[in-house]
This record gives structure tokens, sequence and C-alpha cells, in this order.
């Protein structure tokens, strides 16, 4: 024997329990595949079985309760080497709380085998009922028995597409079945059937575990195999600098900005506010402005009002928000509703207001513009010909560089610009 | 000086460009708004992009790779960083290097996910079970948002710990200009391995009471990683006084490297009034301050960067003033009671707000 892979000769478990086998049966399974101990890393938990690290002469990787599968899944594809071979260890309580990490592993197949200590309960803690614990099996939580059935366990995994998935009594030398799990490259299982000496016993006196296998109709098998490649990390199309995509923004244009001007658009979400803001923004730098756009929106995305605030500056800015805007831009009933709170406080400035929407009472000292955006530019344009306007009301920048941005974007194409080029000023 | 790069962007970019920048090349990721953006810039840029099922996969996937020897980073916001509260503990607890971005938003619960807040520092000064620090640091502009997190990323390297970065929605979403040319280059963090022939120690303390890192599967020693109760070989103990004497110096190592964490900025102006701020309300307080201080009040200002462990300069900035203004989004005043406890101290107001962000006028107000 030239390694030793587990210190087999000291019994860490309990007398009689079938930990010990597994710890036996994984010594031997692994001598047979003769890795060297480098080259395998045992994952363990919290649970009986997890006190296997101290006794391991391989690399352990110990974690929370039931997390082992998630734990080594991410081992497994950080170390993305065929070459090394990931074990989990795992009680039938860690797999019900973990049970989708061992699902995700199975149908990522992920390179590693996990090995599932079923014993029907939570053997740590004093014996409780576990996902795992076959309908009338007596815990101490469940002393007249479980009343329903438990998790097929093997049968999930393999559904999942699990290469290789086992069911076995661990009774015996099943050595050659862990050494055909372990030699598998993708995802592999074996769910080991016990019987806790300390509990299972004890509550269910005179009971063998193959008693409780055969009531809950589960199979002891090798489940049909999958031919399917492992999980392997592949080298990923990605750009050298997320500034690839985000290049500076030539100063083309003048502005006549001597301080800070605060805008307000409020529309429905679908049309446009947000990317009109965004594209009202790059016309800004390239008019030599610093600008922030803040957007606001429910959490449906699609449905309801959208607003964006947009701040504009000659000097930097520092404060992101909007208590009181200069001009507010409203192009919609859902943008009026969501506004009214805003509008409000204004006491001056524009308010630039589609001509369909009911009149609003506003501060004496607020200018109030009606204009016909929805009809003019449809509804998704509505909130583009509103700044457009408000470039040619106001004079802070020209209207072109808002106009040349657009056509230079992704809606450039498709967007309607003699809307825009032929859009009447209001009248001062 | 160089000539001004106007770019139009949001921070996320920054974020994640620093980040990877700083050598983080894999994101474990599970979407949750405010935090989507910096999701996405991962997808365009890291080697290892992984769509995790849930938040616990999401940081039991990244100690798994950073066992392995990678930098993994993700992005939340509350709801997804409880689930990962105790997978965090157990990486704190394994000494594995991550980075985890909080976007922060308004709660409790599953709160409004489109509406800003502070409202998890409480929270975080008391993630690690006993008490213990994870270093957390804060964004409080866009400058921040490209220098902090490559050194938050050395500091998960050289601590060998994972490490918060602290940000709220409107400083990750917001879009806005940039001066390109003013981003400092970024230093790659060295990783440095244990290379000695002698029998490895994976909780054997080194420099800086940090213990040298080997990742799982190394050919020559054996690794242990663990996430209970351990000696310096990272076998499983009760409470030996050597497994204790671990336990201790894990809250030693960030305690007595708190000067690898000081990040504050301070604005002194004379007079007795300070203003103390982090995060987005930054902003408004530097805002707030320019306001006053155009009307002829002495006023000044600490921007908190280092949010945990709270560092020994606070105190010593504090101290010298009589009036104290804490302006932070939350309804309580967390820094406030971060700083003084919940008796306070005379002369300490909070300004702050729920659901809607502080204005430089709100602070200004309290001020005077």
């Amino acid at each position: 024997m030239e390694h030793k892979y587990i210190s087999t000769d000291v019994s860490i478990f309990c007398k009689g329990c079938g930990h010990q086998l597994i710890a036996n049966n994984t010594e031997k399974a692994l001598q047979k595949l003769g890795l060297k101990p480098k080259d395998v890393i045992f994952v363990t938990d919290i649970g009986c079985h997890g006190i296997l690290d101290k006794i391991s002469e391989v690399h352990t990787f110990h974690g929370l309760h039931g997390r082992s599968g998630a734990l080594a899944a991410g081992a497994a594809m950080g170390i993305n080497n065929p070459k090394k071979k990931v074990i989990v260890f795992i009680g039938d309580g860690g797999a019900t709380i973990g049970l989708q990490h061992l699902v995700d592993a199975a149908v990522r197949n992920v390179n590693m085998t996990v090995i599932i200590h079923n014993n029907f309960l939570y053997g740590m803690t004093g014996g409780q009922t576990s996902g795992l614990t076959p309908h009338g099996f007596k815990t101490e939580t469940n002393p007249d028995g479980k009343q329903y059935q438990n998790y097929d366990l093997s049968s999930m995994l393999s559904n999942a597409g699990g290469s290789h998935v086992r069911r076995l009594v661990g009774m015996g030398d099943f050595s050659e079945e862990l050494y055909q799990a372990f030699k598998v490259q993708g995802f592999s299982s074996v769910e080991v059937m016990e019987l806790c000496p300390s509990y299972g016993v004890k509550f269910n006196t005179g009971k063998k575990v193959t008693d409780f296998i055969e009531s809950a109709g589960m199979e002891v098998k090798l489940f049909p195999e999958k031919i399917r490649s492992p999980y392997t990390q592949n080298e990923r199309n990605i750009a050298s600098s997320l500034f690839n995509d985000c290049k500076a923004i030539p100063v083309k244009y003048k502005n006549s900005l001597k301080k800070p001007l605060k805008i307000v658009l409020s529309g429905s979400a679908g049309e446009g506010a947000q990317l009109a803001a965004e594209l009202f923004a790059e016309a800004a730098v390239a008019s030599g402005l610093n600008i922030t756009k803040k957007g606001s929106y429910p959490v449906t995305v699609g449905v309801g009002f959208s607003t964006a605030e947009l701040i504009l500056s000659p000097k930097d800015i520092q404060y992101t928000g909007i208590v009181t805007p200069d001009i507010f831009i409203i192009t919609s009933n859902d943008g009026l509703n969501h506004a009214k709170a805003k509008l409000s406080k204004m006491k001056k400035g524009i308010l630039f207001i589609d001509s369909s929407l009911n009149p609003v009472a506003v501060d004496p000292g607020v200018e109030v513009i009606q204009y016909k955006f929805r009809e003019l530019a449809t509804p998704r344009s509505a909130i583009f010909l509103a700044l457009d306007v408000l470039l040619k009301y106001v004079r802070v920048f020209p209207a072109e560089a808002f106009e040349n941005v657009i056509q230079n974007s992704k809606i450039g194409a498709k967007f309607n610009m003699e809307v825009l080029k032929k859009a009447e000023v209001p009248k001062k | 000086m160089k000539k001004r790069q106007s770019i139009l962007t949001d921070n996320s970019r920054l974020v994640m460009e620093s980040l990877a920048q700083a050598g983080c090349n894999v994101f474990i990721g599970y979407p949750i708004t405010p935090a989507n953006y910096l999701y996405k810039y991962a997808t365009q840029r890291y080697d290892i992009v992984q769509d995790a099922p849930d938040e616990i996969t999401t940081l039991q996937w990244m100690a798994g790779y950073a066992a392995a020897g990678h930098l993994p980073v993700t992005a939340t916001s509350f709801p997804g960083f409880a689930l990962m509260l105790e997978s965090l503990n157990m990486a704190y607890m394994m000494e594995l290097p991550m980075v985890a971005i909080l976007v922060q938003r308004l709660g409790p619960s599953t709160g409004t996910a489109t509406a800003g807040a502070q409202g998890d520092l409480a929270l975080l000064n008391g993630m690690i079970s006993g008490g213990f620090p994870l270093p957390v640091l804060c964004l409080s502009n866009a400058k921040d948002c490209w220098d902090i997190p490559a050194k938050a990323a050395q500091i998960a390297v050289e601590l060998r710990t994972p490490v918060v970065i602290l940000t709220s929605k409107e400083m990750m979403m917001s879009l806005n200009s940039f001066d390109f040319s003013s981003l400092k280059k970024i230093t790659p963090v060295k990783r440095k391995f244990y290379s000695s022939e002698d029998t490895y120690l994976p909780y054997k303390p080194g420099k800086n009471l940090v213990p040298e890192f080997l990742p799982l599967g190394d050919d020559k020693h054996r690794v242990r990683i663990t996430s209970s109760t351990h000696d310096t070989k990272g076998i499983l103990q009760h409470s030996t006084p050597e497994a204790l004497g671990n336990t201790v110096r894990l809250h030693d190592k960030i305690v007595k490297n708190a000067s690898k964490l000081s990040l504050y900025e301070l604005d002194e102006d004379g007079g007795d009034t300070l203003i103390v701020s982090y995060d987005v309300t930054a902003e408004a307080s530097r805002e707030a301050v320019g306001m006053l201080r155009s009307k002829g009040k002495k006023v000044s200002l600490l921007v908190c960067k280092t949010m945990i462990p709270v560092i020994k300069e606070y105190n010593k900035i504090i101290s010298k003033y009589k009036n104290v203004v804490i302006a932070e989004e939350n309804l309580t005043g967390q820094l406030r009671t971060l700083l003084f406890g919940t008796a306070g101290r005379e002369g300490v107001k909070g300004v702050n707000a729920l659901g809607k962000m502080i204005s430089p006028n709100d602070i200004v107000r309290e001020v005077k």
C-alpha cells in the first residue's frame, strides 16, 4: 500500500455506525483508484460524517451544514482539473437542507462524487426527522412514525442528469461500487442506506434498514447512466476593458449654462423616458456640460410611471437628487400622477405638459407650456420631442446636439427625425 | 494637467472594472435590483461568471473558487445579503479572500427594490457571530467607485478575509459624466502562495497575524480549510487553548491591521461644527458644506469610507467638535449609534430620511 487516504485503523464513529463502513470502503475504493492523496479533496459539513476530516490524509474542506454540495461544486469548478477528485460526504439531514445544491451540481454535471450517508435521521442532534426519513420510520420528533413519504433523492439526482447515480445498502464490501462512482468524470453519487445505532435502532426496534427501503418503494440499484460531458470552464470571450464601449465624448457644441439646471421627465414605462434622458445626457456632455441622470420606476419596469431626473451643470455635480426642478416635462397620465408631489413644490420654472392631459394646478410663478407631444410624435417618442422643444425654447445647448445623438444611437435608423426638425417653438 | 476626457457612465462600471484590474477574475451572480448593473458588467469582463441558483449557493461557490486560488466577487442587496450571512461567517472563519458588494435599497424586507437607502450598516456591524469585524468599505462618490474596490481586493488578499463594499442604489445606478483622465492606474493584487518545503499549516499566523495561503488541491502540501473551531492544522477542536487562540486571532488580525483599512475624507475649516456622513449622503454633505461656507459659516466634513472596523481616527477627529451632525438615509441613525452608542453624546444630532435622498438643504437646516 503506497498511500493512505483515511486512517481507518482508528474507529471514530459510534459502535455499529454505517459511517465507519463508508470510511473503510472509501479508503479501499481510493486504493483501487490509485490517485495520490494530494489529488483528492474531501468536502464535508456538519453532521456525524463530518468528523471524518481528522482521520483523513487528503485535502479537507469542511463547511456549513448541508452546504457541502455547493462548496464542493465551487471548489471543483474552481480547480477545473479532471485529475483532481472532489468527494463530498453528506448526511440525509444535510442533503435535505442542501437539496438544491446537489440537484444543481447534477444538472451541471460538476466533476464530483457525493456520498450520502442516509440513516434516515439527524444523528448529531438527537435523532430528528429529515426529508429522507421514510414513511413510518420512528424518530425522536415523530415517535409514532413519519406520516408521509421521503424524498427519493437518488431518483431526483438521476432525473437532474447526474452521470452516475447509485443507491445501495451499506453493508459489507461496497468499495467496488464507490470505485465505479469515483472513476466518473462528471457528477456521480452513491446513496448509502444505513441505520443509526444510537437513534434509528432505538426508535425502531427489530426493524432492518431493508424493511424501510422496501416499504418506501426505493430502488437499490445503479440508475441509468448518462453519457454527458462533465462541467468544464471554457474560455469566455470577454472585453479587455469595460471602457471599450464607453468612449470619451468629444465636446462639439457650446452651451450657455451658468448654473445648474434641474430637469425632471415624467412619463409612462415603455415610452422611452430613460433612453431619452440618457441620449439627452450624452448631448449635454458633447456640449461641454457635466450631467447626472437618475431613473425612477416601479419594480415591474414595464408598467406605470417612469421618471428621469437630469442635472446639467458647468461645474462638478455632487448631490444628484432634485427637490425642486427648474423644468418639468410631463407626457402621460402615469407621469402626471407620479409628478404631483414634486410639482407642488415648484414656485418658478417651466412645465412642459402634453395637451391631452387634464389641466393641473401649479404655482402662478410656473410657466406652463402645453404641447401636443403625444399626437405629433406618437406616445413612444413624445419625451424626445419634449426635450427637443425644451432645448429650442430654453437654448441651453443646441437641439442639433440632441438630434445628432439620437440619429447615431441604436434607435436612430427608425426614429422619425422630421418630427423634431419641424417642431414649432412655443412663443415666449 | 491632463486633458479632460468626459465619459458618461454609471458607477457600477467603475466598480467592476476596478475590481477586474485589481485581479478579481470570478463573479458569481444572482440577480437583484439595484445590483444588476454590476452583474451585467461582470458578464462582459470577468474570466469566470456563474449564474447561481440562489444567494446561499453564490457564497458557497465563491468559497469554493476562493479556496481553489481565485479571487471571487458578488453583488447583491439586503434580501440576498441576508441569505449570504451564514456563508460569509464561514468564509470569514475559513479566511478566504473575496469581495461582496452590498447595494442598499429601501427595506425592511423586500421593501422597495428601486428606492435607495442606507439601512444596512447596523447589520454589517454585527454580522459575524461573536461581534468580530469583517472589513466594510463604503463608496461616497465616483472617484471612490474606482479607488476603493481595488483597495478592497487588496485587503481581501492581504488579510485573507472577505471584504464588503457598501454602496446604495443611486451610487450604482445613476448615470453621470466623469473625467476618464482622472482615473488612477490600478496595480493588480499580487497573490503569494506558501512556497516552503516545510509542512504547511493553513492557520499558522504569519506576517500581521495572517496565515499564508495555499490553494486546495495543491500537489505538494495537504491543505485543510474549515469553518469549525480549529487548530493551526485546520483540524476541528472543541475549545482547546490553541483553537480558541486561533479564533481570537481572527479578531485581532482585522483590528491590528486597521491602519491598512483607514479610509476617510476630512475637510476641516476651524469652527466647532462637524458634519459626518457616508455613502450617497456624503455628496449632499459636501454640497451642504459648500453652501454653509459660502454664507460664512465655519463647518468641517468627515466622510467615513472605512465603516467596519470603526477606526480610531474617527473618535479622535469627532472629539474635537462640540457640534456634530451625522447625515444618513435611514430612520434610526445607524452610523450615529455605531459611533456613540444608544446613549449618544451631547451636541450630536442626526439628519435622517427614509425613502428619499437627504438634500443639502436638509443638512444646512440642521447645522444652522
